[in-house]
């Protein structure tokens, strides 16, 4: 089914009292973040909408697609629930090799021919992960950077998903830039629930939570691109140091004043 | 309802596969209807799901350890009493829960809903491996979807559907009971138990009664190695 928009009806937070936010509205290619403290209500929130909530989980929320309840052939077979959630806990759980089983997963969901879905998923996560997958590896093998590739590969070109909920990428140990660069080239609606200052302001809008309940949105304004863009340049920077240490390189004491002048930034007392 | 009405349901499924969790849900909802439900539970050395289902709802409840017995053909033996016993106490349903057993045989019976409780995170070959505890189940539970990724969610599907063409396949998230609704609707929609009632399907060649193809449920309709619900196994024979 063509999808135009999901909506978040709220329902109570931790205290039973009514959510701020009573309303939210998701359209075909935004991209949002949910951002808040640890234990507020972020993964609840995302599980809400993976679930089709309709006032039956503990947060009473209702998720409309299209604005209507969901129909029960999403509830009758996974594959057609076009929501795909990747969480901190999903894992490969199969020791095939990646290979044979994307090819499992390609046959059952007929998105399109299965060497050529095979190939770009690996394709896709390969330029997410430092090493890249070998095919023939048992996706257990696969490293936690690895996997989350794989599995975010497979949600958007096998699955086709037009609903993707990423939970913190940013601790899965891939590369953030890339994915949502890659990403921003598929039409769909990304959920990142985050606590990456970069990812939350590259959203097109953000969702504040605390104490179980959605507070306030937030749209990303030009003042807070353009401060993205330095977030950006510090973070490229801490990056680079981490590929430093990685390759068995030392840093020297001038480095950080010498590489922050580079990108523009007046740190000489 | 009266006890002419009375109805079961057989819930089976591998160790830890997570049927007592589904069954909780399944009884809170339906007492929540106010229903009367009894459950018993078979399995081969241990079990406490019978004092958590009397403490946590209050209703009547039975274990049974097939102990030295084919756990199977300790079913068939007790189910008759079990049947009795359930009416005697009133019930609307009696929702069995059985141990996972081995493969070969099935416990459900004909005329009532059999249900397989399946883990995702047990590997995709399980739908292939467990045979008529699956084939002849009329729906499948899978369970603990949210720690496997959406693809193999999938692939465990069409597993299940490959040997099992048309199962009526449900994906619960024990956490917040989703999907338990649809169990609840396939169980209340069965039909009033009839008697004599009998095993489905073909047990493997063998030698006891129930093995050699006698599948009348209840041990008076059978010899060798007999096992009432209440008492020990004896033996009768000729």
């Amino acid at each position: 089914m063509g999808i135009e928009k999901i909506t978040v009806i709220g329902g109570i937070g931790k205290d039973g009292e009514q959510e701020p936010l009573s309303v939210v509205e998701f359209r075909m290619g935004d991209i949002v973040s949910i951002v808040g403290p640890t234990g507020c209500g972020k993964t609840t929130l995302i599980n809400d909408i993976e679930l089709f909530a309709d006032i039956d989980t503990p947060s009473r929320r209702k998720v409309l697609i299209n604005g209507e309840t969901r129909p029960e052939e999403f509830a009758l077979d996974p594959s057609k629930n076009p929501i795909a959630l990747i969480s901190q806990h999903t894992n490969f759980l199969s020791d095939l090799p990646v290979d044979e089983f994307l090819r499992i997963h390609a046959e059952i969901r007929k998105t399109g021919d299965p060497d050529q879905l095979v190939a770009e998923t690996l394709g896709f996560a390969n330029q997410l992960t430092g090493e890249p997958i070998n095919p023939k590896s048992a996706m257990t093998e696969l490293s936690g950077g690895q996997t989350r590739s794989l599995l975010i590969a497979d949600a958007v070109i096998v699955g086709n998903a037009p609903v993707i909920l990423l939970d913190e990428i940013e601790n899965a140990g891939i590369h953030r830039t890339k994915a949502l660069e890659l990403l921003r080239g598929y039409r769909k609606i990304f959920i990142f629930v985050t606590h990456d200052p970069r990812i939350a302001l590259l959203s097109d809008y953000r969702i504040v939570m605390s104490n179980g309940a959605m507070q306030r949105l937030i749209i990303t304004d030009q003042e807070e691109r353009s401060v993205a863009n330095e977030i950006r340049k510090i973070d490229d920077l801490l990056l680079e140091l981490r590929g430093i240490i990685r390759t068995g390189g030392r840093i020297a004491a001038g480095e950080i004043t010498g590489r922050l002048e580079a990108i523009g930034w007046d740190v000489r007392p | 309802m009266g006890c002419e009405a009375m109805r079961a349901v057989i819930c089976a499924g591998p160790p830890t596969s997570g049927k007592t969790t589904v069954l909780k849900h399944v009884v809170r909802r339906m007492q929540r209807e106010g229903l009367k439900i009894a459950y018993l539970k078979v399995d081969v050395q241990y079990a406490d799901e019978d004092e958590i289902f009397a403490k946590e709802f209050g209703i009547p409840v039975k274990k049974v350890y097939s102990g030295e017995l084919c756990p199977d053909h300790c079913n068939v033996m007790v189910l008759g009493d079990a049947m009795e016993w359930a009416e005697g106490e009133g019930t609307d349903f009696l929702i069995v829960e059985t141990a996972g057993l081995c493969f070969r045989c099935s416990p459900y019976i004909e005329g009532a809903p059999g249900i397989v409780v399946l883990e995702a995170t047990s590997g995709m070959n399980l739908p292939r491996k467990i045979g008529p505890m699956l084939t002849l189940a009329d729906m499948a539970v899978v369970t603990k979807i949210d720690l496997v990724s959406q693809a193999e969610r999938e692939v465990f599907r069409s597993r299940i559907m490959e040997t099992s063409p048309g199962m009526n396949v449900v994906e619960t998230n024990a956490l917040y009971g989703i999907g338990i609704d649809r169990v609840i609707r396939y169980i209340k929609a069965s039909a009033p138990l009839k008697y004599p009632m009998f095993l489905r399907g073909n047990p493997p060649v063998g030698t006891c009664t129930i093995c050699v193809g006698k599948k009348e449920i209840g041990w008076k309709q059978h010899f060798g190695v007999l096992r009432p619900l209440e008492g020990d196994m004896f033996y009768r024979g000729e």
